[in-house]
């Protein structure tokens, strides 16, 4: 699992139609100093997490369909937790704490 | 899932038999702020995506589920055609350079 921010929504009219009803959500993935972690990703939305939120996002394929109850479907993203708090040792906390609160 | 543009196609007569008839699209990933990152990709394409068109991708064996019952030998397929992008973040917005023309070899 990944550390991610979500960054933004994607409205998709013409999709797969294992994707009718799902919440597509732009994240970012993030490293431990709070930095960006690679480019951002599109991911389903399996907790009803918002923009701004800190979350939990899988990127394996059967995580993330059974996540969303839809099995043998092409998805191979989602996001499945919004983290309240990351504790980190002391050589890894950085200055101020992860930015754990929510963006914007 | 990855976001991208489609900018180009490709024609392929000898193929797997399971690709008969499946449209091969060329897509170059980019960035929410729509600047094109890393490397172009082919993907089958399980939605009518067109020339030009920001889509979103899924990759691995799961883009090959898109086509069930039918198995299709697929790892990129593009499953979702983006009307639009609600972004939020303190990066700056302003466009990106257009993807380069796909090149063709003579």
């Amino acid at each position: 699992m990944l550390i991610s921010r979500v960054i933004g929504e994607v409205v998709a009219t013409e999709k797969h139609s294992s994707h009718e009803g799902c919440k597509i959500l732009l994240v970012q993935p993030l490293n431990l100093d709070g930095s960006n972690r690679g480019d951002a990703l599109v991911a389903v939305d399996a907790v009803d997490a918002g923009v701004g939120d800190l979350v939990l996002l899988v990127t394996e394929g059967f995580s993330a369909m059974t996540s969303v109850q839809r099995p043998q479907s092409p998805i191979d993203m989602a996001v499945i937790g919004v983290i309240d708090a990351i504790d980190l040792g002391p050589d890894w906390t950085p200055p101020g704490g992860f930015p754990v609160e929510k963006v914007g | 899932m990855y976001l991208g543009r489609v900018v180009g196609r490709v024609w392929s007569t000898v193929k797997h038999a399971s690709l008969e008839g499946r449209r091969l699209l060329v897509v170059q990933p980019v960035t929410p702020e729509l600047r094109p990152t890393g490397k172009a990709i082919v993907a089958t394409d399980a939605t009518g995506a067109g020339a030009g068109e920001l889509i979103y991708w899924c990759r691995g064996k799961e883009s090959s589920f898109a086509f069930l019952p039918e198995e299709i030998t697929t790892d990129f397929c593009i499953v979702g055609i983006v009307d639009e992008l609600r972004v939020r973040r303190t990066e700056p917005l302003e466009p990106g350079p257009a993807a380069p023309p796909a090149t063709r070899g003579d």
